[in-house]
């Protein structure tokens, strides 16, 4: 169990500069989905990162032993009962938010993050370092996911984790809340804001245009 | 009958599985950047989720159910915490019978298909129709008429959506917002339009 310079890096590459969500692509439906409340975040980000952590590991373990005709099903297995132990201890333990997040917590068997990184990483790495990776890719995907959820929290309803903060002008304060981000589609708009953001901060991670508008006549003159 | 009218309606248009539930969308992201892959997945996703949901919806009701065993002599056996495993077993395995019974009888679509068929298999928007169904607790009937209708209604999103992205890539798009930003903040609009359809009821 060392920890040198290269675990640091698989650990820390996935929050900015190889982030599952805003690079790879990978496992956006729940992050838009969980997010109109900090509490229900936090806890699939919990889960999230738990099991891609352990499936990783698990994955990396077996991975000599698998023939790979059969390496789909064998990863399913071990995601899906990962999976399964997540879901009976939230409603053994927080009743409440495992009704809120209702089958989120169930899809994260075909969350592509789990897949993605089992495929990726945890086929070809030891147990150790895939453990890492699993649990960078989680906080990656978690960073994204409390940063909307506090967004659309806090200014769709003044509240942060059923904390008031912003006191609400209907309640005596001064805050009138947006009625729009606690809607489905303000989670589209703060991530492609949020990619945005990122690529402007990291310009190297701006994808080439597909077709560029030639200059008008004269104007290269 | 109307109920089930109603169901249709609402699984593709109120309760839009890409739009009002963000599933799927991983694929809904990555294979819209042409109409033809995008109609091609679609219907592959709508005939996966047609022969899914209800056969989930059998095993469910007879097998798994709390109580369901009754019939084997077993009253007090509640099965349903392995629901999630049956289900996404059940569904790899119609997306291989699946594959198979195209490749042997249907080759023209099955090559249409190809590719996009293994993929079905981990599209959140199929296994989250099973888990709807369990949670909404549908019948059989009902079953069918939702696998069907959220099928559909994906399969409409996502050719919409290239639709859109078809004409958008003529567009001269902020760097940071090129690709991957900018079919975020379509489909937002795309979602707040789909909106518009809420509280329509027959």
């Amino acid at each position: 169990m060392n920890f040198n310079e290269e675990h640091k890096k698989v650990l820390v590459e996935p929050l900015v500069d190889n982030n599952p969500i805003t690079l790879q692509v990978l496992g956006i439906c729940s992050a838009l989905a969980v997010t109109s409340q900090l509490s229900t975040a936090l806890i699939m980000s919990l889960a999230l990162t738990s099991v891609t952590a352990c499936s990783s590991a698990g994955i990396a373990f077996i991975r000599n032993h698998v023939p790979s005709s059969i390496r789909i099903i064998a990863q399913m297995v071990i995601i899906a009962s990962l999976v399964i132990v997540v879901d009976q201890i939230l409603k053994a333990f927080a009743y409440e938010i495992s009704k809120k997040l209702s089958v989120f917590v169930g899809l994260i068997i075909t969350n592509c993050i789990v897949m993605g990184r089992a495929e990726a990483y945890a086929m070809k790495n030891p147990p150790w370092e895939s453990f890492l990776d699993g649990v960078g890719n989680g906080l990656g995907y978690s960073l994204i996911l409390i940063t909307v959820a506090t967004f659309r929290e806090l200014f769709g309803s003044g509240k942060l984790l059923g904390i008031e903060v912003l006191p609400l002008l209907k309640d005596g304060g001064w805050y009138v809340p947006n009625g729009l981000l606690l809607l489905p589609p303000s989670a589209f708009f703060l991530i492609g804001l949020l990619i945005w953001a990122v690529r402007t901060w990291k310009p190297q991670q701006v994808e080439k245009a597909e077709f560029t508008i030639m200059p008008a006549h004269g104007e290269a003159h | 009958m109307e109920a089930y009218i109603n169901l249709f309606i609402k699984s593709v248009f109120i309760e839009n599985m890409a739009l009002a539930f963000f599933l799927g969308m991983c694929t809904f992201i990555a294979v819209s950047k042409k109409i033809e892959t995008a109609v091609g997945l679609g219907i592959a996703v709508t005939i996966v989720q047609t022969l899914t949901v209800p056969a989930n919806n059998l095993i469910y009701s007879y097998l798994l159910k709390e109580g369901a065993l009754s019939w084997a002599g077993l009253e007090n056996v509640d099965l349903s915490f392995i629901a999630l495993m049956a289900c996404i077993g059940v569904i790899a395995a119609i997306v291989q019978i699946l594959e198979m019974v195209l490749d042997r009888f249907f080759p023209a679509l099955y090559n249409a298909l190809g590719i996009f068929l293994p993929l079905i298999t981990v599209n959140c928007a199929i296994l989250a129709g099973s888990l709807f169904m369990i949670e909404r607790d549908y019948n059989f009937t009902e079953s069918v008429v939702y696998g069907v209708g959220s099928g559909f209604g994906w399969a409409l999103a996502i050719t919409a959506m290239a639709g859109v992205r078809e004409k958008l890539k003529y567009s001269d798009v902020p760097p940071g917002l090129r690709g991957l930003g900018i079919t975020f903040i379509t489909a937002g609009l795309m979602a707040l339009g789909f909106m518009a359809f809420s509280g329509i009821q027959l």
